[in-house]
């Protein structure tokens, strides 16, 4: 089903940061959303996967799975283990697939407390494979990945695109998908209140 | 669900889980006592409840601070809260594993204290009944003080001051029934009301602690 976003409006720290951003996303596009540090990608995403209200606007869609700046990885569990709990909490029976995509079939019993940078990036990115949801929110995903990493993160997201996926990432970086959809949020920025400093004190 | 429960037992035994501290805090605790007191055998006696109980109630809270806080670290809670479980389940569920892990083994170990404690032996059972009651609300209360300061940076001690007072009723209907017990006397009263607040906090707390959780996301 399509994910349909309408005059939304977000704010960070009880200020306004985005007003009516809209959009429309298919089964199988992409949508990446450009602008300058604190436009209010991280906000805007976190706000579409229910972490926090939106100020206006109505947002329809099926279930989002959510990839943040954090890892949200044990590091005292494995690689597999990790993962294992994920599948386990959204339901999804098969490992070994997620394992084999994002390249971790070799390091499933190491502790991701020994991970490098990038391969915990990638386990946090593998968890996406066994979420079960077909909306990804990606927020720089390819945050400490090597190239080839990025390679292997751009065709896993293929993969899923194929299957009738969707996602909308936020990044800096081009990922090497000539068909994603480019959205610049500059034009939404919320025009700041006069009043804002009586605001922030009961803010 | 299970999942999550098999995760944060397993994460307790792991190294550096803590599983184990709040035992061995609970068993120095009960053990510095007769040190401290003297090895007046009547005065231990007569203590002997309360010193138990209280060193379960801080042997329960010493591990409190990190039960959504490593989560909420490293981004695990985020993904949680966007996981098809409701987070009140998720805090039941975590509450229960931080019951198994630490007030479940004080519980058991209870009598072997107590005899250092010189409690009288037909308090022992009522000991372990009260604890077995007891604890359970230990963690759920302790779960909704640590939902609360969950995202604050040394947040620990805030959660000690926030938690202590709603420990009050589990301390006092537990101590009773321990000091009723030792000496036969009818005990059904405290005992009512001991499971009662356990109750209470299992049917509330885990509501009140997933809005707490929720705010603090935002």
């Amino acid at each position: 089903m399509d994910m349909v976003a309408t005059n939304l409006a977000v704010a960070r720290g009880g200020q306004r940061v985005l007003e009516g951003v809209s959009f429309r996303l298919t089964p199988g596009e992409v949508l990446v959303l450009r602008g300058a540090n604190g436009i209010g990608k991280t906000t805007l995403l976190r706000a579409l996967a229910g972490l926090q209200p939106f100020e206006a606007g109505k947002v329809v869609a099926d279930d989002m799975a959510y990839a943040g700046h954090a890892n949200g990885v044990k590091a005292m569990l494995t690689v597999r283990e990790n993962l294992g709990f994920w599948a386990a909490v959204n339901g999804v029976a098969e490992v070994e697939a997620a394992l084999t995509a994002l390249d971790l079939v070799t390091l499933r019993d190491r502790r991701a407390a020994d991970l490098s940078a990038g391969q915990k990036r990638r386990l946090a990115l593998a968890r996406l494979l066994v979420s079960g949801r077909m909306v990804w929110l990606l927020d720089e995903p390819t945050v400490s990945l090597d190239a080839a990493s990025v390679a292997l993160f751009g065709a896993v997201l293929r993969g899923h695109l194929v299957r009738g996926g969707s996602a909308l990432i936020a990044t800096h970086i081009d990922l090497g998908l000539p068909e994603a959809r480019e959205t610049d949020l500059t034009p939404y920025r919320a025009v700041q209140r006069l009043d804002g400093a009586f605001d922030e004190a009961f803010a | 669900m299970i999942a999550l429960l098999m995760r944060d037992l397993r994460l307790a035994m792991r190294a550096g889980g803590g599983f184990g501290l709040g035992l061995a805090f609970f068993l120095m605790v009960v053990v510095l006592v007769p040190l401290g007191v003297g090895p007046e055998f009547a005065v231990l006696r007569r203590i002997a409840p309360g010193v138990l109980w209280v060193g379960a109630l801080l042997a329960c809270l010493l591990s409190l601070d990190r039960l959504f806080a490593l989560d909420f670290e490293d981004g695990s809670l985020e993904l949680l809260a966007t996981a098809p479980i409701p987070m009140e389940g998720v805090v039941a569920i975590k509450s229960l594993a931080h019951w198994l892990v630490t007030g479940l083994p004080l519980t058991l170990i209870a009598p072997v204290l107590a005899l250092l404690m010189n409690l009288a032996p037909e308090g022992y059972v009522w000991l372990v009944v009260a604890l077995a009651l007891g604890t359970p609300a230990l963690s759920v209360i302790g779960a909704f003080g640590a939902a609360l300061t969950v995202g604050l940076k040394r947040g620990g001690l805030l959660l000690s001051l926030l938690v202590l007072p709603m420990y009050v009723p589990t301390l006092i209907f537990g101590t009773e029934v321990v000091k009723r017990g030792a000496v036969g006397m009818e005990l059904g009263t405290p005992l009512l009301f001991l499971a009662g607040v356990t109750l209470a906090s299992m049917a509330l707390l885990p509501i009140a602690a997933a809005a707490a959780i929720r705010a603090n996301l935002k």
